[in-house]
């Protein structure tokens, strides 16, 4: 089955992030297709690189961004969400005249038209909130 | 491209969270991609069609007026759960006059919001492909 995934709550704060990382990882294991991760409201904010959760945790932005390099996953920021809430990156950053950005490797910053597209290539679309 | 049934199920009230504002919009992005589109306002969702808002005292963008742009973007299919309003004391007079203009009908002026109630959206939401929950 072809699955997409929605993502609209931050890391840590609530157990969505990881419900969803757990649901994506388990659905690709049983063979199933993930055709998109995308990341909406708060849920832009595990897109961050500079997050440093102390180190008998979990590392919810990490494992992100491995997960996606082992599956070539996409992992979409919505755009819109992601300026309002200082999540940047290189080309973004350099627009808005900021003097860093903060994306890590394996997410893209994109806009909400990849939220539609996912709902319509996938056979479910997967809503992860609080 | 595939056409399928997209049904937003707006649950928040418009401020105190992003959600609402959030929803509109990925609604009106999504309009533009010529699929069945549906907007459902349930519990504290239905003050975010309230008439008269004043968003002023608490410095947030009073962003009410975007909805009735709905109508030109062809999202007329909005429906208002009853027994929502009605726990809250409010009636359909009390929401924004939203409506669209019908082509098939010499562009007739048509409402585009309609009160249901809590077991007809039950029926609506059986019959969506993708929902989204704000």
């Amino acid at each position: 089955m072809k699955f997409s995934i929605m993502v609209s709550e931050g890391p840590y704060t609530h157990q969505a992030s990881d419900t969803a990382y757990h649901f994506t990882t388990a659905a690709l294991k049983a063979g199933h297709e993930i055709v998109r991760v995308f990341f909406y409201h708060d849920g832009v904010n595990n897109g961050t690189r500079l997050s440093v959760p102390p180190q008998d945790d979990r590392n919810i932005c990490t494992r992100w961004s491995e997960l996606a390099q082992q599956h070539e996953l996409e992992l979409i920021l919505c755009v819109a969400a992601a300026q309002r809430r200082g999540l940047l990156d290189e080309d973004e950053a350099k627009r808005a005249g900021k003097d860093s950005n903060n994306i890590a490797p394996g997410f893209e910053i994109s806009g909400l038209g990849q939220l539609i597209d996912a709902g319509i290539q996938a056979d479910r679309l997967v809503v992860f909130g609080d | 491209m595939a056409s399928k049934k997209f049904l937003y199920v707006n649950r928040k009230a418009p401020h105190g969270s992003i959600y609402a504002l959030e929803s509109l919009e990925v609604v009106l992005i999504g309009a533009a991609f010529e699929q069945e589109v549906t907007l459902a306002f349930i519990d504290d969702g239905v003050y975010q069609l309230l008439q008269n808002q004043d968003s002023s005292a608490i410095g947030s963008k009073n962003f009410s007026p975007t909805y009735r742009a709905l109508g030109d973007y062809d999202v007329n299919r909005i429906f208002v759960e009853r027994e929502s309003l009605e726990l809250r004391g409010l009636s359909k007079e009390d929401l924004m006059p939203l409506t669209w203009e019908d082509e098939d009908d010499d562009w007739a002026e048509k409402d585009s919001i309609h009160v249901v109630s809590s077991a007809e959206l039950a029926e609506i939401i059986e019959q969506q492909d993708v929902l989204l929950n704000f």
